[in-house]
């Protein structure tokens, strides 16, 4: 398949202007001023183009919301808040490719008739920063940015805001929030950003990735796009592969590549010949997956019907010298910290859930833990505003679904002899 | 008080926005570079030029994982240690600051070169481990690499 997404990133200056035109760069946007904005939205639909941030909701719908919605001025945030653990997909896009992002923004900010644009981006990504903002400068300078994009009618501003370092973040009300000026909690739902969002606005926050597939999918049109990957959620996909793989890294796949094929061929097989032990296939909060269970296609629509989700593509894979208390238990002690506090099974329920399994791995674990950590995230699931809660209890519940042994060894034997953690 | 680049800063930063509210997280990135953490003065100084209240400021500031609630050390080195970089050795590397460097998580050395903040994903997973120190990134890290890295720091 032909690299859409992390097209020339081996070339140095990728990130350069001059560089991306060269390569074809901005000619989309010139062809998707040429249309009606309500035309762009049904190419996006042809495509079948789903939101790459995890959820993977149908993006021509949310843009038809907040096009519709009659008040101005809208807003396009770009979701570069990428946090969810094991995932690395959005960083060469922000670093290397910067220019397709922006001319997706642009492209998608007229479809929707939004005319001002934040790229919300995670503290921890400093180089990105900066990259971004020179991107800016540059897409200002050549007239692809302002008043008058391309000397048409259509305005569009843009800019970079940046995170300080909250995984809560990545969820859109969050984002909204902390856009705003205030702590990232999550806000009830309805109303949508769609239809009140940042500034009480109408507003569109969609992925990275997914704003990043518009220049092509406008290039070469919805129906072509969709003949791309699985036909239930075409186009390419970025998965990023970590963990005891010969070949860590991006790769750029068709939709729905089978999660078996990305690690034996793709990433070249476990490690040092290793057995595999477990593999997380969507980033930290999908459900774990043993060995017998990897042979499904990644995509938002199967990987649910194999027991996970295809979340943002990352796949951690994990090898036999692992303890999955370990891993567990640092899961539980991530969801602790990031827990934004405002939801009661969230923040009392992720510490509870650490202190146990903290136990169980330093072979102080007791007779019934196990029933009780189930019994703890039974209580946390589905009651509470956003998903972080919901994906700190469905670790857990995977974890223990799969590998239920492997925890009441640790309490029998006090331990694995892997010592206690000092993280 | 802020200095008169770092209020131009704060102003043009708060051009970019509808209201005074949403420049408050980058005005507190501005106000720890010029104080060097947060003190009580740098949020006095936000809330002041932004018309923000100084409880909602400091509320806000004390949220978010980035922002330095302490004197901090000259170099911050932020080592993740979430999954993947724990299952490729990131703990060992943990007892390798303190053994080498007497560097504990959340502590700070005691001639104030470094400080270590144990960080939670900064999406170097596929060349884990890795850290920050302050903007540069390192991955594929070991004992003797790190060693050799915070060596150029002084």
């Amino acid at each position: 398949m032909e690299k859409v997404l992390l097209k020339n990133i081996e070339n140095p200056r990728s990130a350069d202007i001059d560089e991306y035109k060269k390569a074809g760069g901005y000619r989309s946007l010139s062809k998707a001023l040429d249309m009606a904005s309500k035309d762009i939205i049904e190419e996006v639909k042809k495509a079948g183009l789903r939101g790459r941030g995890g959820a993977g909701f149908p993006v021509a719908m949310k843009w038809t919301f907040a096009s519709g919605d009659p008040k101005f001025p809208k807003y396009l945030l770009c979701n570069a808040d990428e946090g969810e653990p094991g995932t690395f997909k959005d960083r060469p896009i922000l670093e290397k490719n910067p220019h397709l992002l922006i001319e997706g923004m642009i492209i998608s900010g007229y479809a929707l008739g939004a005319e001002y644009g934040y790229i919300y981006l995670r503290g921890e990504y400093p180089a990105a920063k900066g990259i971004l903002n020179k991107a800016i400068r540059q897409a200002y300078e050549n007239g692809y940015l302002g008043d008058s994009v391309l000397g048409r009618k259509t305005k569009f501003h843009l800019a970079v805001h940046q995170g300080a370092g909250a995984y809560i973040c990545g969820e859109e009300t969050a984002l909204i929030e902390s856009l705003e000026g205030d702590k990232g909690q999550p806000r009830i739902k309805p109303p949508f950003p769609v239809n009140v969002g940042v500034f009480s606005k109408p507003t569109v926050v969609n992925n990275v990735e997914t704003l990043a597939n518009l220049p092509y999918l406008i290039s070469i049109g919805g129906e072509a796009y969709a003949r791309i990957g699985s036909p239930e959620c075409p186009g390419p996909k970025i998965y990023c592969v970590s963990g005891h793989v010969e070949r860590t890294g991006v790769y750029e796949l068709p939709m729905g590549t089978n999660l078996k094929d990305i690690i034996y061929t793709h990433c070249g097989g476990i490690k040092g010949g290793k057995k595999l032990k477990a593999v997380i296939p969507g980033g930290i909060s999908t459900p774990v997956l043993p060995p017998d269970k990897i042979d499904c296609p990644m995509d938002f629509v199967n990987m649910p019907k194999h027991g996970s989700m295809l979340g943002s593509g990352a796949v951690i894979v994990m090898d036999e010298t692992v303890c999955l208390v370990k891993v567990c238990y640092r899961a539980l002690k991530f969801f602790e910290h990031e827990s934004c506090g405002k939801c009661t099974p969230c923040r009392e329920g992720t510490g509870w859930l650490r202190r146990i399994l903290g136990r169980i791995e330093g072979g102080e674990g007791m007779d019934g833990d196990v029933d009780l950590l189930l019994a703890i995230a039974g209580n946390i699931i589905g009651k509470t505003f956003c998903p972080l809660g919901d994906g700190a209890a469905s670790v857990v519940q995977n974890f223990i679904k799969h590998f239920r042994p492997e925890f009441e060894a640790h309490i029998k034997n006090k331990g694995c002899g892997a010592g206690q953690t000092s993280i | 008080m802020f200095s008169e680049a770092a209020v131009r800063e704060i102003q043009e930063i708060r051009a970019k926005y509808p209201t005074a509210r949403a420049a408050l997280l980058p005005a507190i990135y501005v106000a720890q570079r010029e104080f060097g953490w947060l003190t009580p003065e740098a949020y006095e100084a936000v809330s002041d030029l932004l018309g923000v209240p100084k409880a909602i400021a400091r509320g806000v500031g004390t949220f978010y994982a980035m922002y330095k609630q302490k004197p901090m050390g000259r170099h911050v080195v932020q080592l993740c240690t979430n999954v993947s970089c724990m299952i490729l050795g990131a703990e060992r590397l943990v007892d390798f600051l303190k053994s080498r460097f007497g560097l504990e998580p959340g502590g700070t050395t005691p001639d104030g070169r470094f400080s270590l903040v144990i960080m939670e994903c900064i999406g170097a997973c596929g060349t884990a481990p890795a850290m920050l120190v302050n903007d540069d990134f390192y991955e594929n890290l070991t004992e003797k690499s790190i060693e050799d890295i915070l060596g150029k720091y002084d």
